[in-house]
C-alpha cells in the first residue's frame, strides 16, 4: 500500500480542512449582538453596492446626525472616493463644519461635528456617540428599527420623545420633519398577548416608504462607513483563494511526485 | 555548483550549518504513517511567523495610550495601506493559533505524544500553550474596546480571590493602578509585544529540540527507533526533508485557504473573533452588558463560574490548566496510541473533549440556571477524565502493538 495515492491524500486534505471548518462551526457563526434590546429588529434591505444609496445617505448623515455626532475614524475624501463624488462636490455641498482656525474643514480631515463634548454632555445628558462604527457594534437591524422607532411621549420632559428599541434615549427624533410623529399604542394579538404597536399621528413630509427608503439610506451609509474596505477585501479575496486553490493544485501533485517511492 | 560547496565548506568550519540542517531537516527521520492529525505542529508554527510578521506591522501604527489606542487601530484599518489586512491577519491569527493548537493537544492525548520519554516535550508545549494564553489575554487589551477593557478588568480582579490580602496587592501590582487604565495598556503592550513573544519562541526552540531528541511518536505509538536498517536508519522512517516538507506545504495552502476565507470575507467570524461591543471604545463609566472572553478562554471561564465560591473557582480554573501538566504521569499506561488501548480510554476521552466544547459554549453565553449545572457536570468530566485514566491506565486491557507502523 502506498500513501500517494491520490484518493486517500484528497481526503486527507478534505478532512484537514473539514477539520479547521468543524472547529470554526462550533463556534457557530451567527451573529450576536447583544445590543440588549427586547423589540424584535427589522431587516433593511440595503445595497452596499449602490453609490445612489450610500450618496443619498451621506448627504442625510451629513445633515442630520453629523450636527451632533462625530465619526471621525473616516474622512471626507475617503468617502468621496468610495461613493464616486469628486472632493470638490463633497467640500462644497456635504462638509458644513469648521475646523480649529475657524475655516471649513479640509476634504482631507476627519469627519468631526462641530459640537464639543462638553456642549453635548451638557444638553443632552451624554456625549452623543461616535457614529463610524455604530454598524460594527450594534448591528445594521439595529440602526434601520431604532431609526423608526421614536414616539411621542410627554413623560420625556425636555425632548418628549422616547424610542422603542433604546428605552430612555437622551436623542431628539430628529428626522421629525420626513417622517412626522409617531404614538405608542398597545394592542391585543388576538391571544390575549400586549403587543406594543407605533402609530403615525400626524405624517411628515415623507410618506411610509419615502421614509423607510431614507432610513434605509443612511443605514447602508453607516455600514459603509463601519467597514469601508468590504467591497475591495471581498474582491481582493476573490484572487488570493483563487491563486492558492492554483498552488493547492501543484502542491498536491509535489507531495505525490516525492511520496511516489515510500512504499509502506 | 562548487562554488556554493566551497561556500558551505567554509561556514561549516566557522559554524554548524550543515550539522543543523542535517539533524533537524534532512536527516531527520519521522515515521511515514503520519496521518492528517500530524499537519497541526507545522500549522502552529506557521501562525506563529503569521503573528509575529504582521504584529511588527502593526507596532509601526498603533498607539499604546489610552486616549490614543481605540483610533490608532481604526487608523491602521483605514488609513494605512493593507493595515485592514494586516490587522484582520493578526486578529484571525490570534484565534487561529488555538484552533490548531487545540487540535495539536487532541492528537498527543490520542496517539499518546506525551507519554515516555516525551514527558518534557509534552510539559514544553504545555509551557508555550500557557505563554500563548497570556499572550493572547494581553493582545486583546490592546485594541482598547469595550470587551478589551472589561474582559481584563474582570480576568485580573481574579486574583483578588486570593486571601490574606495578597490578592488585591497582587491586582494592583498587575494593572499598576487601582483600574484598568493607561497604565496597565502600557506594560501589556510592552509584554505583548516583546517580553512574551521572546519567551514564547525560546519555547518554541525547546519544543523542537525536544522533539528532534526523542523523535516523533506516529499514530500507532510504534516506536520506529527499535527498529533500524544496517545504515542505522529506522526502517519506518522517511527524511524530514523533502517528504514532510512537501507534504507540510501542501497542508500548509488548505490551512491557508480556510484562514484567508476568515480574513477576507468574515474577519469577525459573527462576533467570536472580533467581538460586536469591542467596536466601542474603552469607557471605564459604564459596563457592557454581557462580558465574556473570547472563546478560546471560555471553557476555562464555564469552569469558574461553575463553582459557587469565587475563591475555589478561580482554583479550579487553574487546576485544569495545571493538571495537564501532569498527564505523562497520570496516565500509567504502556500503549500510546488509542488503536491499542481499551474502550475505558475511548469513552474517557471523547467525554472529555465533548465536556470541553460544552464547557466553552456555555462560557461563552450569559449565566443561567440550567447552563451553571451541565457547567458543573462538565467540570466533573473535565477532572473525571485524570481520575479515570490514572485508575483505568493501571491495568487496562490493550490490544497487541505491531512492531512495524501500519498505514
Amino acid at each position: 500500500m502506498i500513501t500517494n495515492n491520490p484518493p486517500i491524500l484528497i481526503k486527507m486534505n478534505v478532512r484537514l480542512a473539514l477539520c479547521l471548518t468543524f472547529v470554526l462551526a462550533l463556534l457557530g457563526v451567527n451573529p450576536v449582538f447583544s445590543a440588549g434590546s427586547s423589540v424584535a429588529l427589522e431587516s433593511p434591505r440595503i445595497d452596499a453596492g449602490s453609490e445612489k444609496s450610500l450618496q443619498r445617505g451621506a448627504k442625510l448623515f451629513v445633515n442630520y446626525c453629523m450636527a451632533c455626532h462625530s465619526a471621525n475614524y473616516q474622512r471626507y475624501s475617503r468617502m468621496a472616493r468610495d461613493l464616486g463624488l469628486s472632493e470638490e462636490d463633497v467640500s462644497e455641498q456635504l462638509i458644513f463644519t469648521t475646523d480649529a482656525a475657524g475655516e471649513p474643514t479640509k476634504v482631507g480631515s476627519l469627519m468631526e461635528n462641530n459640537m464639543t463634548t462638553e456642549y453635548g454632555r451638557n444638553a443632552f445628558g451624554v456625549v452623543p456617540p461616535n457614529l463610524a462604527l455604530t454598524a460594527r457594534s450594534r448591528g445594521v437591524d439595529w440602526i434601520y428599527t431604532y431609526l423608526k422607532s421614536f414616539y411621542l411621549d410627554p413623560s420625556r420632559g425636555g425632548i418628549g420623545v422616547n424610542n422603542t428599541v433604546y428605552p430612555g434615549a437622551a436623542m431628539p427624533h430628529v428626522l421629525w420633519e420626513l417622517q412626522g410623529w409617531q404614538k405608542k399604542v398597545v394592542v391585543d394579538d388576538g391571544s390575549g398577548h400586549e403587543k406594543v404597536k407605533l402609530e403615525l399621528m400626524s405624517p411628515g413630509t415623507q410618506s411610509v416608504s419615502e421614509y423607510d427608503q431614507t432610513v434605509t439610506d443612511i443605514t447602508n451609509f453607516l455600514a459603509y462607513m463601519a467597514d469601508p474596505i468590504k467591497q475591495t477585501r471581498h474582491r481582493i479575496g476573490m484572487f488570493v483563494l483563487l491563486f492558492l486553490f492554483g498552488l493547492l493544485g501543484i502542491a498536491y501533485m509535489l507531495k505525490k511526485e516525492y511520496w511516489r517511492d515510500v512504499v509502506h | 555548483m562548487s562554488k556554493l560547496n566551497d561556500t558551505v565548506a567554509w561556514i561549516d568550519q566557522r559554524f554548524p550549518l550543515t550539522k543543523l540542517l542535517e539533524e533537524h531537516i534532512t536527516k531527520y527521520y519521522a515515521p511515514k504513517n503520519f496521518n492528517f492529525w500530524y499537519y497541526f505542529g507545522a500549522l502552529s508554527l506557521l501562525v506563529l511567523i503569521i503573528q509575529i510578521v504582521t504584529g511588527i506591522f502593526l507596532t509601526m501604527n498603533y498607539k499604546p495610550d489610552g486616549e490614543l489606542a481605540f483610533a490608532s487601530v481604526e487608523y491602521i484599518m483605514r488609513d494605512v495601506n493593507f493595515g485592514w489586512l494586516i490587522r484582520y491577519m493578526h486578529s484571525t491569527g490570534a484565534s487561529m493559533f488555538f484552533v490548531v493548537v487545540y487540535l495539536h493537544m487532541f492528537r498527543a492525548l490520542m496517539y499518546g505524544s506525551y507519554q515516555k520519554p516525551r514527558e518534557l516535550l509534552w510539559i514544553f508545549g504545555m509551557l508555550i500553550y500557557v505563554c500563548l494564553m497570556a499572550e493572547a489575554f494581553m493582545g486583546y487589551l490592546l485594541p482598547w474596546g469595550q470587551m478589551s477593557y472589561w474582559g481584563a478588568q474582570v480576568i485580573i480582579s481574579l486574583f483578588g480571590a486570593i486571601p490574606f490580602g495578597i490578592g488585591d496587592a497582587l491586582t494592583l501590582w498587575l494593572r499598576g493602578d487601582y483600574v484598568v487604565s493607561d497604565a496597565t495598556l502600557n506594560r501589556f503592550f510592552a509584554l505583548h509585544v516583546i517580553a512574551v513573544p521572546l519567551v514564547l519562541i525560546g519555547l518554541v526552540v525547546a519544543h523542537i529540540m525536544a522533539l528532534h531528541e526523542v523523535g516523533s511518536n506516529n499514530p500507532d505509538g510504534v516506536d520506529i527507533k527499535a527498529l533500524k536498517n544496517s545504515q542505522g536508519i529506522p526502517k519506518d522512517g522517511i527524511p524530514f526533508h523533502p517528504y514532510y516538507t512537501v507534504k507540510d506545504f501542501m497542508g500548509a495552502i488548505v490551512f491557508l485557504i480556510v484562514f484567508f476565507t476568515i480574513v477576507f470575507f468574515m474577519p469577525e467570524m459573527g462576533g467570536y473573533f472580533l467581538e460586536h461591543a469591542n467596536f466601542v471604545p474603552a469607557d471605564p463609566l459604564k459596563t457592557p452588558e454581557h462580558i465574556a472572553p473570547v472563546w478560546y478562554f471560555t471553557p476555562f471561564y464555564a469552569i469558574l463560574r461553575a463553582i459557587p465560591s469565587k475563591l475555589g473557582g478561580v482554583i479550579a480554573m487553574g487546576a485544569a490548566i495545571v493538571v495537564l501538566f501532569f498527564l505523562p504521569w497520570i496516565d500509567r499506561g504502556k500503549v500510546r496510541s488509542i488503536r491499542y488501548r481499551s474502550t475505558a480510554f475511548k469513552v474517557l476521552l471523547f467525554s472529555f473533549v465533548a465536556a470541553f466544547i460544552v464547557l466553552g459554549y456555555f462560557g461563552l453565553q450569559p449565566v443561567t440556571d440550567a447552563g451553571k449545572w451541565i457547567s458543573r457536570i462538565c467540570s466533573l468530566i473535565y477532572f473525571g477524565f485524570f481520575v479515570g485514566l490514572f485508575i483505568i491506565s493501571k491495568n487496562e486491557k490493550t490490544k497487541p502493538v505491531p512492531e512495524r507502523v501500519t498505514t
